[in-house]
């Protein structure tokens, strides 16, 4: 039993992270019918603005907060380190965000009214050269990420084979990521720009009839999916804990298979596609098949494509004449 | 004798829009005047739509201006040129069918000059179709096909434009609401909206508009005072199907 739970833990610690990377895949798709090869690099380089930021600025950081929340020895040391891991995250997410502007506004824009398959062709392209210019950049040997959380003591129910071990790292990314998709969800669904957004993946032309600057929205669409991707970069930084320029290429597709399998263009499907994925995987590697782990993404896309392409939670527009 | 006209608010001059080789407009040129209802009328393809889209800022003509309050919006991007005070509601209702009623207006009032008129322009919407009031946080998807018409007009006005442009607005309607939509019109107008109103249903349209434009595959083929139009045998015959 307590074995079951711990699947369900690391699946739900892990389909956290799919699904901060799999909102950028849906919001992007949503928006511009766009698959955004470029995407899991933009995570990779998420990952990287936080080690390089840990690296030089970690400790700085991490005595800042313990000078300011002195508060007893221990409890500081917790809370600072959680502190620090929120405040690189932020770097990370303000840094991606920017990455995705650039790379609309370069690459993608200028080919707004080219066809569907010129963009996709200079998505893989983006793709590429982060992949490349990140291995001449940064090196192409994976690199240790600081471990900010290795003082805290994991907390263990049971004992023996009933042994129940949650990781307080688990539990910071899964908070994490559930906190980053309910203020994107607010931002969607309640706010204007949200409105705007929506208006703009259902048609462009008709968004712009009402005066709302659809590039803008878009580019903030990328933004927004971007900084996601950057907090999930961070956190699987610190999660495996070595990163390198390749290393978002596998999750990277991962995430987009969750995102069909939920239903691409839809936010709620990608949560709910990711968690799937996440448990899924984490059952799998559990239960005795660990190497089949990675193609696990690839059968259910493939089942899903098969069985209701549309995805889970797919929407069919009816339009109404 | 004609009457006193207000000023020009929207000029066309010699407009031609071109689809890849196709033309779909041969030198247009006509003028709208300040408080009119003017309304083009004409056949399928005949490029009413097309002026419209060329207005908005959706095409841009090859050749030729098209002056809004005394400046050429040629090549002004079409978001822009709302917040300028010109709304198109467009052909086949455009209502965002994925949002609520509530807020299909809301983003009507994205580019509107004065935020403070917001809540008296939604519930002046609400006014005139009491319907949306009702339905305001259903989806837009789920209204009638006159709902959503209806909501393509409140959604507009939410602008709060100085022209209003209505893309064939009683498409598929039953004639009682397209009674009570021309109607509206009317009111809209009334109130200081300048119109400007394609429409096949060229009989009710030329009743209401002040001014009338025919249109014959891209060209002008005739225009003047609505109430002459309606009088021509030429017009009758070819186009109030007498
Ligand atoms: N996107 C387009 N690509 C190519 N040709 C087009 C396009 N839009 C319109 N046309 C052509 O331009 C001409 C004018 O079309 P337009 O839509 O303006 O006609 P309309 O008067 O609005 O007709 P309807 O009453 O059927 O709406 C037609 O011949 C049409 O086929
Ligand atoms: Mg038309």
């Amino acid at each position: 039993m307590a074995e079951f739970f711990q699947y369900v833990i690391n699946g739900l610690s892990q389909g956290g992270t799919y699904a901060l990377v799999a909102l950028g895949y849906t919001m992007v798709f949503g928006i511009l019918q766009l698959i955004n090869f470029a995407h899991g690099e933009v995570y990779m380089l998420g990952a990287f603005t936080g080690l390089y930021t840990l690296r030089f600025f970690g400790a700085r950081i991490v005595e800042f907060y313990s000078f300011v929340l002195h508060v007893g020895a221990d409890q500081t040391s917790t809370a600072a380190a959680v502190m620090t891991a929120i405040t690189v995250i932020l770097i990370s997410m303000v840094t991606c965000a920017l990455v995705g502007y650039f790379v609309e506004r370069l690459a993608y824009r200028p080919l707004r009214t080219s066809p569907r398959i010129n963009l996709l062709i200079t998505a893989v392209g983006v793709s590429l050269f982060f992949q490349y210019s990140g291995q001449l950049i940064f090196g192409s040997s994976p690199q240790p990420y600081p471990d900010l959380f290795e003082n805290l003591e994991s907390w263990t129910f049971g004992a023996d084979e009933n042994l129940l071990v949650i990781n307080p790292l688990q539990v910071f990314v899964f908070a994490t990521a559930i906190t980053l998709m309910l203020i994107l969800r607010h931002v969607i669904f309640h706010t204007r720009l949200g409105r705007a957004m929506r208006a703009v993946s259902f048609n462009h032309e008709l968004a712009s009839l009402m005066g709302i600057p659809t590039n803008r929205i878009i580019t903030a669409t990328f933004m927004i999916g971007s900084s996601l991707a950057g907090a999930a970069g961070v956190m699987v930084g610190m999660t495996y804990p070595k990163v390198e320029p390749l290393m978002g290429s596998l999750p990277g597709l991962k995430a987009f298979c969750a995102a069909v399998l939920g239903g691409i263009g839809n936010v709620t499907g990608a949560v709910l596609g990711s968690f799937i994925l996440g448990l899924a995987e984490a059952f799998l590697s559990g239960y005795g098949a660990p190497t089949y782990k990675d193609a696990l993404a690839f059968a259910i896309l493939i089942l899903i494509l098969l069985v209701k392409p549309s995805g889970l939670l797919g929407v069919h527009r009816t339009e109404k004449v | 004798m004609t009457p006193v006209k207000n000023e020009i608010v929207l000029s066309l001059k010699d407009v031609s829009v071109f689809y890849g080789i196709i033309q779909g407009l041969h030198n247009v040129s006509f003028d709208v005047h300040k408080g009119d209802i003017v309304t083009l009328v004409g056949a399928n393809g005949a490029g009413k739509s097309t002026t419209l889209r060329a207005i908005s800022g959706l095409v841009k003509p090859k050749t030729g201006q098209i002056n809004f309050k005394g400046q050429n919006i040629v090549g002004v991007p079409a978001h822009e040129i709302v917040s300028r005070g010109l709304c198109q509601a467009p052909e086949g209702r455009g209502i965002f069918l994925n949002l609520s009623v509530a807020e299909n207006m809301d983003l009507g009032a994205w580019a509107a000059p004065d935020k403070e008129a917001y809540q008296a322009n939604m519930d002046q919407g609400f006014q005139l179709f009491p319907r949306l009031k009702e339905r305001r946080n259903q989806l837009a998807g789920t209204l009638s096909g006159g709902e959503q018409q209806m909501l393509a007009i409140a959604r507009a006005l939410m602008s709060q434009p100085e022209v209003l442009l209505l893309d064939e607005p009683s498409l598929g309607l039953a004639p009682q609401i397209i009674e009570k939509i021309f109607e509206i019109i009317m009111d809209i107008n009334k109130s200081g909206v300048t119109i400007l109103l394609v429409e096949q249903n060229a009989l009710q349209a030329l009743q209401i508009a002040h001014h009338g434009i025919v249109f014959e595959t891209g060209v002008i083929k005739t225009q003047g005072i609505a109430a002459d139009l309606l009088r021509s045998d030429e017009i009758r015959k070819a186009y109030l199907g007498d």
